[in-house]
């Protein structure tokens, strides 16, 4: 299962990376999105991915979850939720003043600011 | 005290709290905010005093001991780090009140520059690698909304830039703390420390500290990860400039200082080499900027670079002379640093442009603010008795006897080019023939004052270096001797 999960941690980074290669601000946007939900399910994998054991540690007991992992995602996603949302809203700003979403067009002009 | 270390969090936070419901309401937004950050001031003294006395502190938030729970841990560095974040931020407040604008005043300025402290205090205050992480974004989200706030085409254009790369750099963080976890186990500094240390640090540690070192060093801008920081800095305006390059840099580098001591102190032969030769290459990169540009914001930001370059390089000597002379140094830029920003504001005003070959002769009608920033420039240069001096020389002498005599050239050579770059604006916007004035005397006298607060603490902080010594010295053992730190935390 873990060897799936890498793949599948691969593929998200993969196209995540392509789309914020592109020039579009909306796709780099998306691209951030995959980003962070590769990195979600990579601290999920990295805790160990085990099936039909609560994630309670009582004494004794040999068979657990380990809740420390969820606990961090439910951190991390929020977080990455609130950045992407500012982003969005930035975005749509940013091509009503500046009337374009293409990112070669979005260069800084040395001295002139 | 137990609870001290939580309170220069809590208590940026419940003035940010408390200024959120009254937003146009400015005379108690200006009030609130300096009552605030007066209060952070004298709990971060307070703090310091303790810490002295006591070394380390640690703070099991909600009692849940190390490794399980969050910790804060007030050492040497960390409560040294809180107080100049404080002065900074203060005198940035005070030069915000009367350049910011009532635009930007309206729409939560003071609230979210609150925040930004919650972020950076708590970055250096916390002893869990996650909440560092937690830490980082709080003040990441503070910096996207000063950045853009205002939204001038420049700011909106870079503030995307700046987002994006800090996106990144946050996943490639919450990665980093998935294989550090997935392979010891445990996400609190002190444990780590315990554990990388039973077990020797094996290549995948290693690995993972090369991936924390890429993280930081994008977030304090070092040599190939540095492409983002000259033009997002050039878009905000000056107080908030002051915090970004006095302050966000600092917290990339706090964190390399700190990682690097306490947890993966074991290959220096790799980690600390690869973080010797990028720093060397951080500030040859930043000493051409600042040399080539003829705008004085994009000199004193290209002087950030140079600066994280000499810390970076301190650091990577690993030995007790480099990491006192780092920890020197990054107090030293932070103050040096904050003043610089505020006379070229200041500048700007009166000339009312940034460009150095459009402005002169501003010292005859304003010699306070000349000579605040020849005192300012001359600091930075390292010149002695001033600030900069101190830190240089243990780091060059730390560099000489761990052999590493390319980079203490290359750290020697950047002070005399630096002094070049802040000697340029010196003669070329404030000697020669008198320019147009946009400012009286009269607006920018006020304003003076946080810059010349600063360069007079900077000014006791290289002339009365036999005082803050023994500081540093107790702050640079705990890191040397990461077992202090691990014992005090763990409780063994």
């Amino acid at each position: 299962m873990e060897i799936l999960m890498s793949f599948v941690i691969g593929i998200l980074f993969m196209c995540a990376t392509y789309l914020m290669l592109s020039k579009s601000l909306l796709r780099i946007i998306v691209g951030t999105g995959l980003l962070s939900h590769g990195a979600h399910l990579l601290i999920l994998t990295m805790g160990g991915l085990k099936t039909g054991a609560p994630p309670i540690l009582v004494d004794g007991t040999e068979a657990y979850t380990d809740p420390l992992p969820q606990a961090l995602i439910l951190t991390a996603i929020v977080i990455s939720f609130g950045v992407t949302s500012f982003m969005l809203v930035l975005a749509y700003r940013a091509y009503q003043e500046l009337g374009t979403d293409n990112m070669e067009r979005l260069r800084g002009n040395e001295g002139n600011d | 005290m137990i609870n001290l270390p939580i309170y220069p969090i809590l208590i940026p936070l419940l003035t940010a709290v408390v200024l959120m419901f009254f937003p146009t309401k400015i005379r108690w937004q200006r009030s609130i905010s300096v009552v605030g950050s007066l209060v952070t001031l004298g709990v971060s003294v307070w703090l310091l005093s303790e810490v002295i006395t006591e070394r380390v502190i640690p703070l099991y938030l909600g009692s849940w001991e190390a490794p399980y729970g969050i910790t804060l841990v007030a050492d040497g560095l960390a409560s040294l780090l809180v107080l100049t974040a404080s002065i900074i931020s203060f005198t940035a407040l005070l030069y915000a009140f009367r350049t910011i604008g009532e635009e930007r005043e309206r729409h939560f300025f003071y609230p979210v520059f609150q925040f930004l402290l919650v972020g950076v205090n708590g970055a250096f205050l916390t002893g869990d690698i996650f909440n560092l992480f937690v830490f980082f974004e709080v003040m990441l989200m503070s910096s996207y909304v000063l950045l853009v706030l205002g939204g001038t085409r420049v700011q909106l254009r870079e503030s995307l830039k700046y987002i994006l790369v800090n996106v990144i750099s946050s996943a490639l963080f919450v990665s980093a703390v998935a294989y550090l976890y997935s392979v010891t186990g445990t996400l609190n500094m002190a444990d780590l420390g315990q554990k990388v240390a039973d077990s020797g640090q094996p290549g995948i540690l290693t690995v993972i500290a090369i991936l924390f070192l890429i993280v930081f060093g994008m977030k304090g801008s070092f040599f190939p990860l540095h492409f983002w920081l000259p033009g997002s800095y050039n878009a905000p305006p000056i107080a908030i400039l002051t915090v970004f390059g006095a302050l966000l840099t600092k917290v990339g580098i706090y964190s390399i200082l700190r990682t690097y001591t306490i947890i993966f102190p074991y290959e220096p032969a790799i980690t600390h080499a690869i973080l010797g030769t990028l720093s060397i290459l951080t500030i040859l990169v930043g000493v051409i900027g600042a040399i080539a540009y003829w705008d004085v914001k994009k000199i004193i930001i290209y002087n950030i670079i140079v600066a994280v370059g000499v810390i970076g390089f301190g650091i990577s000597t690993g030995t007790e002379t480099g990491i006192s002379g780092s920890i020197f140094y990054i107090i030293h830029d932070m103050l040096v640093k904050g003043a610089l920003f505020l006379c070229i504001g200041m500048l700007m005003k009166v000339t009312g442009t940034s460009d150095l070959k459009k402005m002169g002769g501003v010292i005859r009608e304003f010699p306070g603010l000349g000579w605040t920033f020849f005192v300012a420039a001359l600091s930075l240069a390292g010149i002695p008795p001033l600030s900069g001096f101190v830190g240089k020389l243990l780091i060059v002498q730390a560099g000489f006897e761990s052999g590493q005599y390319v980079g203490s050239f290359v750290v020697l050579l950047s002070s005399l080019l630096v002094l070049f770059s802040v000697m340029k604006i010196f003669l070329n916007g404030f000697w020669g023939p008198p320019h147009e004035v946009h400012a009286t005397k009269h607006a920018i006298r006020p304003l003076l004052v946080p810059a010349i607060l600063l360069v007079a603490l900077a000014s006791f902080y290289g002339v009365g270096t036999q005082f803050i010594e023994p500081i540093i010295a107790q702050a640079t053992e705990t890191l040397i001797n990461p077992s202090i730190y691990i014992d005090a935390v763990l409780k063994e």
